[in-house]
């Protein structure tokens, strides 16, 4: 079973996130960056499916510059066979993502490719299934239960209110949400053997960008909680509080 | 439970590579996930987390500085010491059995072991398989442990082992110890060696040590050795002499020096984050300035202590490690820790005796790791007979 997994470095979520004073993107200075948490979920039921077959390869792609290395190389230390990094410049345009990554992937020999089922950052749920349509491939996205019998492909999938299985052959396109697997640790040799790891890098241009950002804004300043005490002392104080205050009760 | 985030004033993390880095925040996942959930039950419980054992070996936590070739990371020094700090942000305990099975009990096999004894005992070490602990101090020798009556006397292709070492940390849990006995005259530091022992041999017994106040989620034993017989080849070939064991307790002082700043981060990480949420006369505590200094306090010696470590490491990667370098960072940094913790209790208020926070926890734990593997004052004498070249020892 050959695999690829399509993989997006992204800030973690406990970052404080700086808005840069262009006012479109964010500072990277003092952010930490990290393999998207939807993909680890990808990356380890391509594990997965790999040891369980007992052959074929895993590779970890990414579109972006030579920062995205690392995050590919937590890929290669989690399992991974083999990283692609297309050298050139996301965009918050999906298509423009997807058409990268399809072409990069057409011409690969591969039996399933694997998403997260979204980027922690834009937040887009685009390019999973932009990319399956671009290389005229069957897909299920926000998938909690994958099966392959063979070639068939039994995918259940979270929808609104319930669950919803889709079934297609091979070769085909799943994207990951939580509750699919446990994602592994990387493990420390992991770590060490992933710079031994093939990483390939080709250039190919930076992404079409025909979304343009003209604007981003914080969040709303969450008011500081206040702790009223502990237990069931704790109690009528809340109840008051609720009532007079928020006027809840 | 929230990740932890770190605690960097001055960027540090810019110093680390990326492999580094990748190390500590695989461990500093795995300590958030599984040992913060768990670590409050099992301390009152008073119970070490056995069960986190095996994860901890398939991460490669154990030897992690040790070849590749035994089944180990082979990581350098500076990403050891990153574990060790994450661990002891969880606690104490847990970093301690690390640092046994790793400092105590594979440093020796891989640095005086023959390399029959190597190959066979650092993969099973290294996978968790066998638990190791190490036996030197005695009731009556800690900070002097030359002077140590176990004897092992040769008998034929055997040696007999008779004596009691006291404050072995994961002794009844250990299928595995790594005895030092004295082969020669009492008193003569040049004869004492070191022995692989199988703890089911006939004669070796461990019962838990009682009424502890301190690393309650860590198995602290006694073990009594009554003639105890190994076969000639469990002897260590190349450790004769007081200077071996010391240089494992030199192995495990570093991975010290690093693990309390981990136990300090916890504490200042708790403190700010209930200094923020705690209202009192309708304001955050932590607006207030006896507070702000407090918590400024805390993260000035933490950042000092963080930067004595990394350099620490470095030089240690270096091969150019100086023991003395390793006394003066074990005493600053759990002295300092101990303080961390102290003052992030009481910052915590009543909150802070409870088990539900960590702080109380922590600083129980650190006056342990303070008094053991050379108490602060020994370190202090240590550090003072090299820089005026007058012993105030012996």
């Amino acid at each position: 079973m050959n695999i690829i997994v399509c993989v997006k470095r992204v800030p973690d979520s406990e970052t404080r996130i700086k808005i840069s004073e262009d006012g479109v993107s964010i500072d990277p200075a003092g952010v930490k960056f990290v393999l998207n948490p939807y993909d680890e979920f990808a990356i380890e039921e391509a594990l997965v499916l790999k040891e369980r077959a007992g052959a074929g390869t895993v590779a970890v792609m990414t579109l972006g510059g030579e920062e995205a290395k690392e995050t590919l190389r937590t890929a290669l230390a989690m399992g991974a066979d083999t990283a692609v990094l297309l050298k050139g410049a996301p965009s918050p345009d999906g298509l423009g993502t997807a058409e990268k990554l399809a072409d990069a992937i057409s011409g690969r020999e591969y039996d399933l490719i694997l998403f997260g089922k979204q980027g922690i950052d834009d937040d887009n749920l685009q390019v999973p299934a932009m990319v399956a349509e671009l290389l005229g491939l069957p897909c299920a996205t926000v998938v909690v239960d994958l099966q392959i019998d063979g070639e068939r492909v039994r995918a259940k999938r979270e929808v609104e209110g319930g669950h919803e299985v889709a079934e297609f052959d091979l070769p085909g396109v799943i994207s990951a949400q939580k509750g699919l697997n446990e994602p592994r640790y990387a493990s420390l040799k992991g770590i060490m053997m992933a710079k031994k790891k093939p990483l390939e890098e080709v250039e190919v241009g930076d992404a079409a960008a025909r979304v343009e950002i003209k604007e981003l804004m914080p969040p709303a300043e969450r008011a500081v909680g206040e702790i009223l005490g502990e237990g069931p002392a704790a109690v009528p104080e809340l109840v008051r509080r609720l009532r007079e205050e928020a006027k809840a009760l | 439970m929230a990740s932890f985030a770190g605690v960097d004033f001055f960027k540090t993390d810019d110093l680390l590579s990326e492999e580094e880095r990748a190390v500590r925040d695989t461990v500093r996942a795995w300590v958030d996930d599984k040992l913060v959930p768990v670590i409050g039950e099992a301390y009152t419980q008073r119970r070490f987390p056995k069960e986190l054992v095996p994860q901890m070996a398939e991460l490669g936590m154990f030897g992690a500085n040790m070849p590749e070739k035994y089944g180990c990371a082979e990581l350098n020094n500076v990403a050891y010491g990153l574990i060790m700090q994450e661990l002891e942000r969880g606690d104490s305990g847990v970093r301690s059995f690390a640092s046994v099975q790793s400092a105590l009990v594979m440093y020796p096999i891989l640095a005086f072991g023959s390399e029959e004894q190597r190959t066979h005992w650092l993969p099973k070490l290294a996978a968790g398989e066998v638990i190791g602990c190490f036996g030197l101090t005695e009731p009556d020798f800690g900070s002097d442990p030359g002077g140590m009556i176990t004897r092992a006397v040769k008998d034929g292709d055997w040696w007999v082992i008779n004596g009691t070492k006291m404050w072995i940390t994961n002794g009844s849990t250990a299928g595995v110890a790594i005895i030092w006995a004295q082969t020669g005259e009492l008193n003569d530091s040049k004869t004492i060696s070191g022995f692989i022992v199988e703890t089911e041999r006939d004669g070796f017994s461990a019962k838990d040590q009682q009424g502890k106040l301190s690393l309650l989620a860590s198995d602290t034993s006694e073990l009594s050795l009554q003639d105890v017989r190994v076969p000639a080849e469990n002897q260590l070939p190349d450790a004769m002499g007081l200077k071996h064991p010391l240089m494992c307790l030199n192995q495990a002082r570093y991975g010290i020096a690093w693990g309390a700043v981990g136990a300090a981060m916890a504490c200042y990480d708790e403190a700010l984050s209930y200094a923020k949420n705690r209202v009192q006369f309708q304001r955050p505590i932590a607006g207030y300035q006896i507070q702000q200094v407090r918590l400024v306090e805390m993260l000035t010696e933490i950042t000092k202590a963080q930067l004595l470590c990394l350099q620490l490491g470095r030089l240690k990667d270096k091969g150019a490690l100086h023991h003395t370098q390793v006394s003066l960072a074990k005493r600053n940094n759990v002295n300092m820790a101990t303080e961390v913790a102290r003052e992030a209790r009481r910052l915590l208020g009543a909150n802070g005796i409870l088990a539900e926070y960590q702080s109380m926890r922590h600083m129980a734990n650190l006056e342990s790791v303070y008094t053991y593997e050379g108490t602060h004052d020994i370190h202090g004498l240590i550090i003072g007979e090299e820089i005026t070249g007058l012993s105030a020892i012996t």
